[in-house]
């Protein structure tokens, strides 16, 4: 018997049915995304009217200096929560994944996860307040609202999201690959940079992608901890979008899909392609072995 | 087998361990622990009391738990908090329903064009949250597309009489909105373990079900949802957890009528500036979580401890 055979319905009605539902359902997904883009050439300040094409909007954007120097402050804050997010995801994935048994192990897997459920709300909250507190205690400008401490908002989900991308990966890891690097007498961290790292190499590009546009998108925590003069792009574009629909929004809205669907289908592409061909090497290697 | 010299290696994992650890310790855990100090203390004149005072050589510790009453007595928050959960349901079962059959027939399309229907649907959640939210302020605001569509199609009539919009033609600002919002916004975080759930499903079972006489809907009930449990909890928790404290979603869509948790924290924090009564809405907030929570990492944990 034919596996399509078993499908809900008869197979013609199924089929023409599942696939009427796929498309709904992708009209559903991209409709938003789409009409934004259209309507950002739309030369008319009604967001319902279509007044013919125009480019007006992109070139009030280049003259927008408030949210050009959002975007500005925005890309710092990504750039440098996407790494030092890599670094503390790759250390905390690899204790979850190595290390079966330490002191605290259940308090550490829970914090490290906590921030992916956690309301945005109560970890801006819970961070401004401390700050605050540790702002009275030692009277230090450090602790000033600002880049630093958006940073360190972001970082805290950022690490959550980049621990369970390169955690995924560890665990595939062939455990033989690393006991054949230390039996042939490499060190704990020459085994890490030369075999480990380079085999989780993708899973760490795609945890700084990830994180990366995470922290470009996060209006909540950065609304608890930016001060006067370090207003993120996501700021400045809620702060218009709360006011209704906004053609300037709109403008920097499509630059912002365009470069991350660039990026992020160049990025697939390239771990897709990268990653075959290290599968296919290490078949290779395990073939000749035996 | 491990061939190395013990103590460098002990030093090496105590870094390992030691750094994350730390990290979350004092920027996760002390914070969380200081809105905990907060929700017991009063408002004074222009900050929040200290809960330790010290003075003549006495330390005193006093602890206000009057907030925790206030927040059960008052009806603005025990509003916010059952709208919270109202919605966060209603966007679950949305998700749900359109969810399931996309889920299912993903898993039973071709095995080639499988993986682009599965790009198809991560790729939003790369672009942006807010870009994607603000997007159906056009979409559902006086004359948007999709409002024109449902006045011209008369659902607009249907929904007034349901109660999900206010008035015929207008759908912003209203439960409709603010469901349609999330629902949009959660979808692929039902699809992605519904789908690796029904993927991995073994076709046999169908088979030797319609040997033995079953209807293609009996051995659909019978064996297909059952098999997915797992799949539909994770989905859910993975919807309903994040909608019940969401603030952006309903700040753009929701409107006045639709009080949420989440804007009521805010409010309190941002305009009234009373840092304790926001603390305490902070930790019921976090109380509310945990037992969705605490369902979703059981039945993570049985289909891993299956999948052994």
């Amino acid at each position: 018997m034919k596996a399509a055979d078993r499908s809900l319905f008869g197979a013609n009605f199924a089929r023409g049915f599942g696939r009427a539902w796929l498309l709904g359902g992708f009209v559903f997904l991209y409709l938003p995304i789409v009409t934004l883009v259209i309507y950002s050439f739309n030369d008319s300040t009604l967001p319902s009217k279509w007044g013919g094409f125009t480019l007006q909007w992109y070139v009030k954007l280049a003259s927008d200096h408030e949210i050009l120097s959002g975007l500005w402050l925005s890309l710092k804050i990504a750039f440098l929560t996407a790494t030092t997010s890599v670094v503390l995801g790759t250390l905390a994935a690899f204790t979850l994944v190595k290390y079966r048994r330490f002191g605290g192990r259940t308090l550490f897997s829970g914090m490290v996860s906590a921030p992916l459920v956690m309301p945005e709300v109560i970890v801006g909250l819970s961070l401004l307040l401390m700050l605050v507190e540790l702002q009275r205690a030692t009277g230090s400008a450090l602790f000033d609202r600002g880049l630093t401490t958006i940073w360190l908002g972001h970082l805290l989900l950022g690490m959550a999201y980049a621990t369970v991308v390169i955690q995924a990966r560890l665990i595939d890891l062939n455990p033989q690959l690393e006991e054949a690097a230390m039996d042939l007498g490499a060190r704990p961290h020459q085994v890490f940079l030369l075999v480990t790292l380079p085999l989780i190499l993708q899973a760490l590009a795609s945890a700084w992608l990830l994180t990366f546009s995470l922290s470009l998108d996060d209006v909540v925590i950065s609304a608890f901890l930016s001060g006067p003069g370090s207003t993120t792009m996501p700021l400045v574009i809620f702060s218009r979008a709360r006011l209704g629909v906004s053609p300037s929004v709109n403008a920097i809205a499509t630059v912002i899909i365009v470069v991350v669907a660039v990026c992020v289908t160049a990025a697939s592409v390239w771990i897709a392609r990268a990653e075959r061909k290290r599968a296919a090497e290490v078949n290779a290697a395990l073939r000749g072995q035996n | 087998m491990m061939r190395l010299p013990t103590r460098r290696w002990f030093r090496g994992r105590t870094a390992v361990i030691g750094i994350p650890y730390l990290w979350l310790l004092v920027f996760f855990l002390t914070p969380f622990l200081i809105v905990l100090k907060y929700s017991v203390s009063e408002m004074g004149a222009v900050r929040p009391e200290n809960i330790v005072t010290y003075a003549d050589g006495v330390m005193k510790l006093v602890l206000k738990f009057s907030n925790y009453p206030f927040l059960l007595s008052e009806d603005l928050y025990f509003k916010a908090y059952v709208s919270s959960l109202k919605y966060a349901a209603i966007t679950t079962l949305v998700c749900l329903g359109i969810g399931y059959p996309f889920a299912y027939f993903m898993a039973r399309a071709k095995p080639t064009i499988q993986p682009a229907l599965l790009m198809l649907v991560m790729l939003p959640f790369w672009t942006s949250f807010l870009l994607r939210v603000y997007a159906w302020k056009g979409l559902l605001d006086d004359g948007g597309l999709v409002a024109g569509l449902l006045i011209g199609t008369g659902l607009d009539q249907l929904m007034a009489a349901a109660g999900m919009i206010a008035t015929p033609g207008k759908f912003m600002n209203t439960p409709f909105s603010l469901v349609i919002g999330m629902s949009y916004t959660y979808l692929p975080f039902m699809i992605l373990p519904l789908y690796a759930n029904l993927a991995k499903m073994d076709l046999r079972l169908l088979e030797a079900a319609a040997d033995l006489g079953a209807s293609r809907w009996v051995a659909f009930w019978l064996i297909t949802v059952p098999l997915s449990r797992a799949g539909i909890i994770a989905g859910s928790m993975l919807v309903f957890i994040p909608c019940v404290g969401e603030f952006v979603i309903p700040e753009l869509l929701g409107g006045p009528q639709t009080l949420m948790i989440g804007r009521v924290l805010w409010d309190e924090f941002f305009s009234n500036n009373d840092w304790p009564m926001a603390s305490t809405v902070a930790v019921v907030l976090v109380l509310l979580i945990v037992v969705p929570l605490a369902i979703f990492s059981k039945v993570q944990a049985e289909s891993q401890e299956r999948a052994r």
